[in-house]
């Protein structure tokens, strides 16, 4: 199926070939199935973000001036940001979760960011990376909602204020849309990143025909700026229903 | 023009959810047209409900991206 999808368009190269796994040292092929200690280039990337975090908050940070060098007031703007939107989003006496979620919102940026350069890999686009996000949330959520709340979490499920004859069923449609939750949080952000990078190579695919390619780069160009903007987006849009669903495990209430 | 036709219902139906990321693309833009609207009419308050809108928009356009996964689904994986 795929081989002809090749010929027919004449691609010499599968859009979606940019997203395959391949171990850093030797092996590996078209239908390589890592094992879970392997390391990939998807370890490669998740590493080098976490190596970028580090020197942006830890080494940059080092010297703590009161006038802060340029990537110390970058840090310092990301650190307001993320806690601004936690005290807006999820509430003051979410403070003491905000480690979590300016990590969660660093690595999501990081890893997008760095899959933007050119012959790098993003971690993001694969769903089984934002799935342990996603579901880890989930959990989190879920737990940290009943140790707080104890029975009165499930009063999430069953509004009062509804007349009592509807209650049965908003419970049922609040129950499913409860547990979609991890499954849209976490597929949004594979799949924003994904079809964006699949864009790319597509119309990069265009410009092997000489008659368009000028208007082909043009496109790649234009549709590179919209990433750089998906990639900050979604990052940002991660994080903040993180702090929606937190929200939810506070104060189950309102 | 041989082909069977496992082949041509994927790429009509990778073709038909395409139709939904569209449409996806039509909440998202009622989303956004909506927020604008409000915040010229109050510009005080727009810049409180920023978080809003983008939890509107992600809630809009994750319908949309569903719509795209299972055309890429239908084109790739099946």
């Amino acid at each position: 199926m795929e081989e002809t999808a090749h010929e027919a368009v004449g691609l010499t190269f599968h859009p979606l070939d940019q997203f395959a796994l391949t171990p850093l040292f030797g092996g590996g092929g078209a239908d390589y199935n890592p094992p879970f200690y392997a390391l990939t280039n998807a370890t490669l990337w998740m590493a080098l973000a976490v190596l970028g975090i580090f020197l942006l908050f830890v080494v940059s940070t080092r010297s703590r001036s009161v006038i802060p060098t340029r990537s110390q007031s970058v840090a310092e703007l990301v650190y307001s940001f993320i806690r601004k939107m936690v005290d807006d989003v999820a509430g003051h006496d979410a403070g003491r979760f905000f480690p979590l979620i300016l990590t969660l919102f660093l690595f999501i940026l990081f890893t997008n960011f760095f899959g933007l350069l050119p012959m790098s890999f993003t971690a993001t686009s694969h769903i089984a990376v934002t799935a342990v996000l996603g579901f880890g949330v989930f959990l989190f959520v879920t737990v940290l909602g009943f140790m707080l709340n104890g029975k009165k979490f499930l009063g999430l499920f069953w509004m009062t204020d509804a007349p009592l004859f509807l209650r049965p069923i908003i419970a049922v449609i609040e129950l499913i849309s409860y547990f979609v939750r991890p499954v849209s949080h976490s597929i949004r952000l594979a799949g924003n990143v994904m079809a964006g990078h699949t864009v790319i190579k597509v119309f990069a695919g265009f410009a092997q025909v000489a008659a368009i390619s000028p208007f082909a780069i043009l496109g790649v160009a234009a549709i590179y700026g919209i990433e750089i903007l998906v990639a900050g987006i979604q990052a940002y849009v991660f994080t903040i229903l993180t702090c929606v669903y937190l929200k939810d495990a506070l104060h189950p209430g309102h | 023009m041989e082909g069977n036709i496992g082949e041509l219902g994927q790429f009509m139906g990778a073709g038909l959810a395409a139709i939904g990321s569209g449409i996806a693309a039509v909440g998202v833009g009622n989303v956004a047209a909506n927020y604008l609207g409000g915040a010229l009419r109050n510009p005080s308050a727009a810049a409180s409900q920023t978080a809003t809108l983008f939890i509107g928009l992600a809630f809009a356009e994750a319908l949309g991206i569903f719509a795209f996964l299972v055309a890429l689904l239908l084109l790739f994986a099946v």
